[in-house]
């Protein structure tokens, strides 16, 4: 007998991640280059490995304070400070999480009440729509074109904003687009949320990857800091993706909300991650910024190759992204992946596993190294150029039928 | 950053790079971009572009130790001339200047180490102005120029991830 009838509804309404099947797909295969990664191709610096390691040996095995190390708390407070320009109180306004993926969850889950509307724009992380739904909210998909650069418009979130609207998530850089918001275009944004009275989530794991120009976190805004939980955290800028942990910022009633279910559903982080993020902070930003000009080296080749190609692809600022746009193809995003990955295989990801919006794009991850780009990058031009003449052979044979 | 530095340390992880993927990287026309290295091998700012090999993996007989040499220093040239007599020997890798017990540090490699202790006791040791030398063979290399010798780091990231 099936037991689904048992479940929550509301588990059982949310869709699986439209990236699964590919992935079963493309772990069959033999030869695959993966630009459908989400994390860094470097390791943890050994530094930070080798603070882990010492943890370890010294026994540091045991539980820690809910909201973390109070010495990390510290060391985020500086760093957050020092580097996005905005305070925050290590008691009580930062909360050490098991990645930001928690962070999110418990952001959602603190805030939301069931009937809220929650704004995303799209297209967007995987987890946003499934971790609103959980949290027993309404998801409102925005969807951000190419036109406008993948930003949030202020207008759009006008007409978007309902009586019930309790929450706009902004992810910037963005997964999947890469796309970035400067700070002019996030004040405008600032004014709607003041004068409808949101919160926001910035999920801003990918602020320290941004190429051109300076990340602007939302709360360093006039006016953003209280209504603003920032969420950070060390996998991409530190490439710690295994060790899971991050942590969010906010005012003291959301942090302490927040901290309050994660003390009953998580306890804490894991002490040796947050050893090890301390090493991070303490001596890992020389590297960190190695690591980010490494990727900046490897987005610009993207952008030339899909230039050389004739694939349009809007110009990606930060987080190690690409989007190109693949419907001169003729190919549907999940046909072009599939396909992409059964005659070239490489892999991709389809741009509408990202929502509705993403459909006729793809997503490639340049976190890999430059022989595997370069080759990469290669068999796709080949693709693109075989299904560019299938095509018209197709419509040259749709017009001689009439 | 000044560009041709970019370019320099481009090539020194991976001399493989065309002039297209330096170009792509560092969004500079191609032209640019290998008129500045043309410009920098001229200088002799580049000086070769060569693989790094793994000997042992082909079973080549190779013996490579690390020598000090105490050197009297002469009027006017200091350590130099006494230097260059030492690396020209084709058999001397690399030479530095030391600060500390002794004042040059040679790489030296040969065949075999009866090869290596000739080189010394015939060619080395009675140069004029070595007053003495300390050999110290090399037993295994781990890493060399940033590059860890027996290490094959696998992608064991998930093919595909959100």
């Amino acid at each position: 007998m099936s037991w689904e009838a048992y479940l929550n509804p509301i588990v059982r309404a949310v869709p699986p991640s439209g990236i699964r099947r590919f992935f079963d797909l493309a772990s069959e295969m033999e030869g695959v280059i993966s630009l459908g990664v989400g994390e860094p191709d470097f390791v943890t610096p050994w530094h930070i490995r080798e603070a882990g390691i010492y943890a370890l040996e010294k026994g540091y095995t045991m539980y820690t304070a809910n909201s973390g190390l109070p010495r990390l708390r510290q060391e985020v407070a500086a760093y957050v400070a020092g580097q996005f320009g905005v305070a925050y109180d290590p008691d009580g306004e930062i909360l050490i999480t098991v990645g930001v993926s928690e962070a999110l969850d418990l952001a959602l889950r603190a805030i939301v009440a069931p009937g809220d509307e929650v704004i995303v724009p799209e297209p967007c992380y995987v987890s946003y729509m499934p971790c609103v739904l959980l949290a027993g909210g309404t998801p409102v998909p925005l969807p951000t074109t190419v036109e406008n650069g993948f930003r949030l418009t202020p207008e759009q979130l006008e007409q978007a904003i309902t009586p019930r609207t309790k929450a706009l998530v902004l992810c910037y850089p963005n997964n999947p687009t890469g796309a970035i918001m400067p700070r002019d275009a996030l004040l405008a944004i600032a004014e709607v949320v003041k004068a409808n009275d949101l919160i926001v989530i910035a999920d801003e794991i990918y602020g320290q990857l941004t190429y051109e120009g300076e990340h602007t976190c939302f709360a360093a805004l006039p006016g953003m800091r209280e209504r603003t939980i920032v969420l950070q955290g060390f996998s991409k800028a530190f490439a710690m993706t295994g060790w899971r942990i991050g942590y969010a910022c906010g005012n003291p009633d959301f942090i302490g909300a927040m901290t309050k279910i994660h003390q009953y559903t998580m306890l804490c982080a894991p002490i040796g991650a947050q050893l090890a993020a301390i090493e991070a902070l303490r001596n890992g930003l020389q590297e960190m910024r190695n690591m980010v000009r490494q990727y900046n080296y490897r987005r610009r080749l993207v952008i030339d190759a899909f230039k050389t190609m004739g694939l349009p692809c809007f110009r990606p600022g930060g987080a190690f992204y690409a989007f190109p746009q693949i419907d001169l193809t003729g190919l549907s995003s999940e046909e072009f992946t599939e396909l992409l990955l059964r005659e070239e295989k490489v892999a991709v990801v389809p741009g509408n596993a990202f929502g509705a919006s993403g459909e006729g794009f793809v997503r490639c991850s340049y976190a890999a190294s430059v022989e595997n780009l370069t080759e990469a990058l290669k068999r796709m031009a080949n693709f693109v150029r075989r299904h560019r003449r299938i095509r018209c052979q197709r419509e040259a044979g749709a017009v001689e039928n009439l | 950053m000044d560009r041709s530095i970019e370019i320099l340390e481009l090539l020194a992880s991976n001399c493989r790079l065309t002039v297209e993927q330096m170009a792509g990287m560092l969004d500079m026309p191609v032209e640019e971009v290998g008129r500045t290295i043309a410009a920098l091998e001229a200088k002799k700012v580049i000086l070769g572009y060569r693989a790094m090999v793994n000997w042992e993996k082909v079973g080549k007989e190779r013996v490579l130790a690390f020598i000090e040499i105490k050197v009297q220093p002469q009027r006017d040239v200091g350590f130099q001339a006494v230097a260059e007599r030492i690396y020209r020997y084709p058999e001397v890798k690399t030479l530095y200047l030391m600060s500390g017990a002794f004042d040059l540090a040679a790489l030296v490699e040969g065949r075999t180490m009866q090869d290596v202790a000739n080189f010394v006791a015939t060619k080395l040791a009675p140069i004029e102005g070595v007053m003495s030398t300390t050999t110290h063979f090399v037993m295994q290399t781990y890493k060399e120029e940033g590059v860890v010798l027996d290490e094959y780091q696998k992608d064991r990231r998930l093919v595909v991830s959100p």
